[in-house]
C-alpha cells in the first residue's frame, strides 16, 4: 500500500503544482493519474500551443509548461501511479483514506486533493447499439501489447497517427490481415505515417478503406465481422477477429461522481476559504471544482493549491503552528 | 438592432431556441449556446479539440470553409454529415442573421 501525505487525484499543472506547495511545508504526496504520462490536457491535448495568461511567461507551449513543473517538483520526489484510475474511496479505522485504482493499486493518505482537471480521459467510443458487449471480446481501445494480435484478423478505425503507427506496426508480420477503416480520404498524421500506409495499401499488404466507417459488429460471443458503411457504395462485411477504434480520448467525471461529494454540472462545489468539499479531508482544486465566481484557468487552480495546502497541513498536524516563511528566505526547496 | 443577429438552434430534444446574438464580441456559436444554457459543453474551450460543440448547418447560409483543424476533430466525431461543423469555427457575424443549427448527438 503506497501511504503519503497528500495523495492528488490528476497530475495536470494543478496537481503537479499542488506537489510543490506541500512541499515546502514538508509534506509529501503521491499523484494518481489514468493518463501514462503527467500534464493532463496540456501534455495530452494540447502540448504545442502556446499560453499567454502564465504570469512571468508572455508565452509558453502547454507541454513545456508540463516539464517546468516536474522540474520544479523534482526536489520533493512525488511518487505517481500513471495509467490507472482512482476508482474506489473508502476509510479505514484511523480515518485514513485509501484509494484503489482500476488496477487494483491501493494509496493510503489522510488528505485528498482532487485535481482532475475535466474528468477522466477515457477512449472515445463509437456509437454503435452493442458495443460493450464486445469489450475484451474483440474490441479493444489501446493496444497494450501488439503480440495478442499475432496471427489475427484486424480491423482499425482511425486518421490519426495512432491508427496509422499501429496500422504500419501490425501489418509488418504481426496480424494475418490489416484494414484501415477511416471517414474521410485525407489522414492527419505524421506524413511519414501516411506515406507509410499508402504503400502498404498500393503493395496489397492491408485493406485501405476510405470514406467509410464502422456501423455495426457481430459475432458469436466473441467478435467475427464488422459492416462497414461507405459514404455512396453502401455496407459491406469485413470478417475480423479484432477492431480497435482509435478515436482520441475525451474527458469524462468517472468514478469521482461517486465518491458522495457534491457535484454540480460535473465539478465539484467547494469553500473558497480553502477548496474543501463537503468531506472533511478531501480537497478539490482547479478545473474540477466549481464556487462563485470560478475561472477556469490554470493560474486560478495554482493559487487554489497553495489555499490548499495549508489547511492540508493543519489537519494533518493540528497541534503545530504554520509560520509561512518565503522561498526567498528559505533558500533553495528540497526535502 | 445594431450588432445584433437572430440564431435559431435546435437542441438534442429537437426543441428550437431563438437566440439573439452579438456580432461586435467576437463570439462563436459555441460560447453563444453556452451563454444561452444550452447543453454543449465546450469542454477545450474553443480550440477545436475536443468535438463537444459539434453541430449541423440547416440553413443555407455560407460560412468560411472548414480548417484543417475542424476537420481533423471533426475525424473524431461520430454521426458526421456533409453540413456538420464545429460550433466554435463559427464567428458569429452580420451575414450569419437567422442562420439555424442543430445540436449533433454526443456520445
Amino acid at each position: 500500500m503506497i501511504q503519503t501525505d497528500i495523495l492528488i487525484v490528476g497530475a495536470g499543472p494543478c496537481g503537479l503544482f499542488t506537489v510543490f506547495e506541500a512541499g515546502l511545508l514538508k509534506l509529501k504526496c503521491h499523484l494518481i493519474d489514468s493518463l501514462p504520462q503527467p500534464g493532463g490536457q496540456c501534455s495530452e491535448i494540447y502540448p504545442k500551443k502556446p499560453i499567454y495568461d502564465i504570469p512571468a511567461y508572455p508565452t509558453i507551449l502547454a507541454g513545456d509548461l508540463t516539464n517546468r513543473l516536474m522540474e520544479q517538483i523534482k526536489p520533493f520526489s512525488p511518487g505517481f501511479t500513471l495509467g490507472e484510475r482512482a476508482e474506489v474511496i473508502e476509510k479505514d479505522d484511523e480515518g485514513q483514506f485509501i484509494v484503489t485504482t482500476n488496477r487494483g493499486t491501493k494509496h493510503r493518505a489522510p488528505i485528498i486533493a482532487i485535481a482532475a482537471g475535466l474528468g477522466c480521459f477515457e477512449p472515445r467510443k463509437p456509437p454503435i447499439d452493442n458495443l460493450e458487449s464486445f469489450e475484451d471480446k474483440g474490441v479493444e481501445y489501446i493496444i497494450k501489447d501488439p503480440e495478442f494480435y499475432r496471427g489475427k484478423k484486424v480491423v482499425i478505425s482511425g486518421g490519426g497517427d495512432s491508427a496509422l503507427d499501429w496500422t504500419n506496426f501490425l501489418a509488418d508480420g504481426v496480424a494475418s490481415e490489416v484494414t484501415l477503416v477511416h471517414r474521410r480520404t485525407s489522414f492527419r498524421g505524421h506524413p511519414d505515417s501516411v506515406q507509410k500506409v499508402m504503400d502498404l495499401a498500393e503493395a496489397g499488404k492491408i485493406n485501405l478503406v476510405t470514406n467509410s466507417e464502422v456501423v455495426g459488429i457481430s459475432g458469436d460471443g466473441n467478435l467475427q465481422s464488422v459492416e462497414v458503411k461507405h459514404k455512396s457504395d453502401g455496407i459491406r462485411s469485413i470478417e475480423t477477429d479484432h477492431w480497435i477504434p482509435l478515436f482520441g480520448l475525451s474527458p469524462k467525471l468517472g468514478p469521482i461522481g461517486e465518491w458522495n461529494l457534491n457535484i454540480s454540472k460535473n465539478a465539484i462545489e467547494v469553500d473558497t476559504l480553502d477548496y474543501s468539499t463537503n468531506v472533511p479531508g478531501i480537497y478539490a482544486i482547479g478545473d474540477i471544482n466549481t464556487y462563485p465566481g470560478k475561472l477556469k484557468l490554470i493560474l486560478c487552480g495554482f493559487h487554489e493549491a497553495t489555499l490548499m495546502v495549508q489547511s492540508a497541513y493543519k489537519r494533518i498536524y493540528p497541534d503545530k503552528n504554520l509560520v509561512l516563511k518565503y522561498t526567498t528566505v528559505t533558500g533553495k526547496p528540497g526535502i | 438592432m445594431e450588432n445584433m443577429i437572430k440564431v435559431f438552434v435546435i437542441d438534442r430534444d429537437d426543441n428550437r431556441h431563438e437566440l439573439d446574438a452579438p456580432t461586435d464580441m467576437n463570439m462563436n456559436m459555441m460560447e453563444l449556446c453556452r451563454s444561452y444554457d444550452l447543453p454543449v459543453e465546450g469542454t477545450c474551450g474553443g480550440m477545436a479539440m475536443c468535438a463537444s460543440c459539434h453541430m449541423y448547418v440547416l440553413s443555407s447560409h455560407k460560412l468560411t470553409e472548414r480548417s484543417e483543424d475542424e476537420e481533423d476533430m471533426l475525424d473524431e466525431a461520430f454521426f458526421v454529415e456533409d453540413n456538420s461543423r464545429l460550433g466554435c469555427q463559427i464567428k458569429l457575424a452580420s451575414d450569419l442573421d437567422r442562420i439555424e443549427v442543430k445540436l449533433a448527438p454526443v456520445g
